[in-house]
This record gives C-alpha cells, structure tokens and sequence, in this order.
C-alpha cells in the first residue's frame, strides 16, 4: 500500500514536472513574449559573438602554427570546420523546430524554421567553398565525389529545399507543413555526414573529434574552439535577429490588414 | 603526385569568402530588423 503510494505520487510529480517543462516551452512560443524576452539579448549576443570572430579568424589566420604536414594551407581549417559544425547544428535545430511544428504547431517554430533555413545555408556553402579551396593545395583537386564532400552537398541541397518549399506555397501554413516533412527527412543525413568518413574510404580526413578527446594540438585547437564559439552565437544572432524582424513584419501586416477592415 | 602550389592565395580566398558572408548577412539581418521595427512603428502610429 505504501509503495503504490509513493509510486502513485512519484508518477503525479512526474506528470507535474512534465506539464511544467511543457510550460516553460509554451510560454516562450508565444511570439510576442518571444520578441520582449529576445530583444535585450540581441546586442549583447552579436557582440559577443563578433568579438569572438574576429579573435578567433585573426588567431588562426596570423598566429597559430603551421600544421607539420600540411603547412599553412591547414589554416583553412579555423574557418572550415567551424562553418561545417554550424551547418550541420543549424539543420539539427531546423529540424527540431519543424518537430515542435508538426506536433504543436506552434507559430514561433515555424518562423524560427523559415528564418533557420538561409542561414543554415549560407553556413554550409561557406562549409563547401573554404573546403574546396584547401583541397586544391592538400589533394591536389577542388572537388572529389566522395561521401563526406557528398553528403555536405546534399545537406545544402536540403536547406535549399527547404527554402523553396516553405516560400513555394499560396498557403504559408501548406508550406510549413511541406517543408517540416522535408526536413524530419533530411535528418537521416546528419548521421551519414559524420561517420561518413568511417564507413567508407574517404579522401577526406577522419574526425579529430570523438568523446575519447581531440587529437589536435592545444595550440591549434584553442583558436579552433574560439572561432567555433563564435560561429555558433553568430548563427543564434543572426536567426534571432530573423526572428524578431519576421515577428515584427507580421505583426505589421496584420495591423495593416486590421486597419484596412476597419476603414471599409 | 600532387604539384606543391603556395596556399596563400587559397587561404586567403577561404577567409575572404568568410568574412564577406558574416559581415554581408550581418549587415542585411540589421538593415531588415531596423526597416521592421520603423515600419512597425510607423503602422502603431498612425
């Protein structure tokens, strides 16, 4: 009797604890407690974030060492791997906000996933370019059809999609919809993208990040992390800034619209 | 074999092509949410 109360009671804590977090999740999705929580936060996070760029770029283009195989050219990588973490994040989070759309619908998640997709994009090409340019120097060539490279080209392939499918519709709400289904699907991707390099014989290099540690020298991984930090509050930065001004270009349409009833 | 070529001129290109989309996206993402905010504001006042 006692041990079927405790349970019952642990379970009812459970339920409440649930209902809070789900709350919490709530609360914020309301577009407008959104914008009044986020508007403060957003000078202060594009400082920050700009101001790890740029220690970051300077500290891995001018004062980190050479790589001792690679030479110089293995500078790329401060800009490379942080672009290619980011795109690859940006999706993860796409992703997750078409799940909160398609479960809850919620409005924010589906502005927050129509913002994600350009950035999320611009990252991946930036991914492609600056790693086309260090495998001319390193592998002798800009591009190979390998699975690594390919596997990229196609996660920019689907945020290009994603682009397309949310803006393609008459009915925004048709086009959310279209484009969470895409990109619940192109979760099978990430997975693909990182064990890539060992599942099949790549020109591209193994991971030199695992849960064991890094292989990388701390001199170079110190600018590396930095730049990373940087990239990802840049990203948070500029889709939250999206965001808001998505919020605040709704809300401006629809007083517009409210206005024009009023007056007929 | 693979022909030694000097870096610097991809490095170079990988950093500027960097810097140019943090900075240009940066700057539209600004110039986009000060036009929405004038325009919000403009449509509250009037």
């Amino acid at each position: 009797m006692q041990s079927m109360h405790s349970a019952g009671e642990r379970t009812a804590r459970g339920n409440l604890s649930g209902r809070k977090q789900a709350g919490w999740l709530h609360y914020f999705a309301n577009p407008g407690r959104f914008a009044r929580f986020a508007r403060p936060i957003l000078p202060w996070l594009g400082a920050v974030s700009a101001l790890l760029v740029v220690i970051g770029i300077v500290w891995g283009y001018a004062f980190a060492p050479a790589d001792f195989q690679q030479g110089n050219a293995a500078r790329i990588m401060y800009v490379h791997v942080p672009a290619a973490w980011v795109s690859m994040s940006g999706y993860a989070m796409l992703a997750l906000c078409s799940f909160f759309s398609l479960v809850w619908r919620h409005p924010l998640a589906d502005i927050a996933a129509e913002e994600i997709g350009p950035v999320g994009a611009g990252f991946t090409f930036i991914c492609l370019v600056s790693g086309a340019l260090w495998g001319r120097p390193t592998w002798g060539t800009y591009w190979v059809w390998d699975a690594r490279l390919t596997s990229v080209l196609i996660l920019f392939f689907l945020y290009l999609g994603h682009i397309a499918l949310v803006r393609g519709f008459e009915s925004r709400e048709r086009g959310y919809r279209a484009g969470a289904i895409l990109a619940l699907a192109g979760v099978v991707n990430l997975p693909i993208i990182v064990f890539s390099v060992q599942w099949w014989n790549t020109l591209h290099q193994g991971n030199s990040f695992s849960l064991s540690g890094s292989s990388i020298y701390p001199s170079m991984l110190y600018p590396l992390l930095v730049a990373t930090l940087g990239f990802y509050l840049c990203f948070l930065t500029l889709v939250l800034a999206r965001v808001l001004a998505a919020i605040m270009e709704r809300k401006t349409s629809s007083l517009l619209l409210a206005n024009a009833e009023r007056d007929a | 074999m693979i022909e030694h070529l000097d870096p610097w001129p991809f490095i170079n290109g990988a950093y500027g092509i960097s810097v140019l989309f943090l900075a240009g996206t940066a700057l539209l993402t600004w110039r986009r949410l000060r036009q929405a905010a004038k325009r919000l504001a403009q449509t509250e006042a009037s």
